[in-house]
């Protein structure tokens, strides 16, 4: 395929936008795409980042960029984590995270975000061995503690007692263990 | 310094070409990153919490002995020339991101270099473990030793859910890229890679050339890796890029065997005029330098050339590129005097291919 700039050399890099749904198809030699280097997002520093902000950004409003922020800022507060003070914007700006609460905090515009760049939203690989043991307590602990509620619901004190003794053991143990490194 | 001794020190063991499938494949990189759970990412950290990370880190594991790797020690950016940093980026030790930085920063270092653990570039860790050869499960085996080692005394950031979590969200889950660099002149000279890219890239792999620019390869030289961390396991992403890897290699085996059996005239004369080019300049510049090696390198590969060893590829294209010219010439040079040098070190290092010399056992120290 010839480059649709120059129309003379082969075209060596093809890419295609889609804004709103809208697909162009875009083909370039490397000395146009070097020339015009304002077809290309963020031009010549292109970067891996600037095409994930377009990603991240596309989770948020749709019409025109000021327009959209200006409206997204007027309906509801702006996420943003506690901890780091990292806003889902600024986030979706720089393509990174502040720090792993993050992730949480920002957890209900995620899945589409993962689902893009990997094709999942869910990790199978390594878990690490020391925190892996403690998630497993922590996951007994969750369901002891549904377990409890219920009880407690149905009136049941006596078998509700002894859940949350077995709780207290639990919790007990992981103090012990814990503390924690620095 | 004679140029044999500085080989000696400069060379690291993914530039021996040793490993499974050396004549193809240059060599093989793992690389995990890890972040602390309670420390924000180093891009967003305050200047104290990155001292944290960084004093935390070298209290753990500066000159200290893990039972496989021997002992780390903490190279601290602050206190290396910008010499020095080029030529750990030069060898594939530390990024040029990290090399930017000063204060806090820092890469730990096995004392075969074949593992580097990089502190406070974009995430708070990046081990790194580089092979020659294909050796992906070896690599990964290694890394994750070496994670087990890290995660038994700090707390790591990790979500049942998305796995290791990262500054950049194209790195979570696993945390895992792993690369291979590969030599393909029997295919870019029969112009089959160009079909073949992009099927590679429709299996969720990269396929890039290294040292070149943009899309361009310099040398024939190119990376393929993964592109997802997040879904699979670790031992799943390396069986895939296995996968298109040995077939990439029967493939360049296919094409160079073509190139053999019906265009040997040609083929030697690309390879004795690039030898005789290499052995007798005066200016090299760094792009022709790669391209010429390369040519020597298939050549040596396919017996053309059967004096010259098959590693020098790998040594000169780290030895050429601008830091170790300084670091041998013992200065600081321009564009110019690296060209006029960059020639001589080439032709020095052939040189000792075919006179064996009995200088081996006296080194400087």
């Amino acid at each position: 395929m010839l480059c649709q700039e120059c129309e003379e050399r082969e075209a060596s890099l093809h890419f295609t936008k889609i804004i709103n749904g809208e697909k162009t198809e875009v083909h370039l030699c490397g000395v146009c795409a070097k020339d015009k280097g304002d077809y290309l997002p963020g031009g010549k520093s292109f970067s891996i980042h600037q095409l994930l902000s377009g990603l991240l950004d596309s989770g948020q409003g749709k019409q025109t960029k000021q327009e959209g922020t200006r409206q997204a800022r007027q309906r509801r507060p702006e996420l943003k984590c506690g901890t780091c003070g990292m806003t889902y914007r600024r986030f979706a700006e720089v393509g990174r995270f502040g720090c792993a609460d993050c992730y949480e905090q920002f957890d209900e515009k995620l899945d589409p975000v993962f689902q893009r760049i990997h094709g999942s939203t869910q990790h199978t690989g390594k878990v690490p061995k020391r925190k892996g043991e403690d998630m497993h307590v922590y996951r007994e602990l969750e369901s002891l503690r549904q377990q409890m509620q219920q009880k407690i619901e149905e009136e049941e004190f006596e078998e509700a007692a002894s859940l949350r003794d077995k709780i207290r053991g639990l919790e007990e143990s992981l103090k012990e263990k814990g503390g924690g490194a620095s | 310094m004679t140029l044999r001794s500085f080989m000696q020190e400069a060379v690291s063991p993914w530039m021996k070409n040793e490993g499974p499938d050396a004549d193809i494949v240059i060599s093989t990189r793992i690389r995990l990153a890890r972040n602390l759970e309670n420390v924000p990412f180093p891009l967003v950290a305050a200047e104290e919490q990155l001292q944290s990370v960084y004093t935390g880190t070298a209290d753990h594991f500066d000159q200290r002995s893990h039972r496989r790797f021997g002992t780390f020690s903490m190279l601290p950016m602050q206190s290396l020339a910008g010499n020095e940093k080029r030529i750990l980026v030069e060898k594939h030790l530390i990024s040029p991101n990290l090399a930017r930085e000063n204060q806090h920063r820092g890469v730990l270092l096995s004392e075969d270099e074949s593992i580097s653990i990089m502190v406070n570039e974009e995430d708070h860790f990046r081990t790194q473990c580089l092979l020659s050869g294909l050796q992906l499960e070896e690599g990964l085996k290694a890394a994750n030793t070496i994670d087990d080692w890290m995660e038994s005394k700090l707390d790591l950031a990790f979500d049942e859910r998305r796995g290791y979590l990262t500054s950049c969200p194209t790195n979570v889950g696993t945390g895992l890229r792993s690369s291979v660099m590969m030599h393909l002149p029997g295919l870019v000279i029969t112009n089959q890679l160009n079909r073949i890219i992009p099927a590679i890239n429709q299996l969720g792999l990269v396929v890039r050339g290294i040292y070149g620019e943009g899309s361009e390869a310099l040398g024939s030289l190119y990376q393929i890796s993964n592109q997802k961390t997040l879904g699979n396991a670790e031992e799943d992403i390396i069986k895939d890029l296995k996968h298109v890897v040995t077939q990439l290699i029967q493939h360049e085996r296919d094409a160079r065997r073509q190139l053999q059996e019906h265009s040997l005239n040609q083929l030697e004369d690309r390879v004795y005029r690039s030898y005789g080019i290499l052995s007798y300049s005066r200016r090299m510049e760094s792009k022709e330098a790669m391209e010429r090696l390369s040519d020597v390198r298939l050549g040596i590969d396919l017996g053309i050339l059967p004096e010259v060893g098959a590693e020098i590829l790998n040594e000169l294209m780290v030895m050429t590129q601008p830091g170790f010219l300084q670091q041998y010439a013992g200065m600081s040079l321009e564009a110019e005097e690296r060209d006029q040098r960059r020639a001589a070190l080439i032709r020095e290092r052939l040189l000792m291919e075919t006179t064996q010399e009995e200088s081996d056992g006296g080194g400087d120290e």
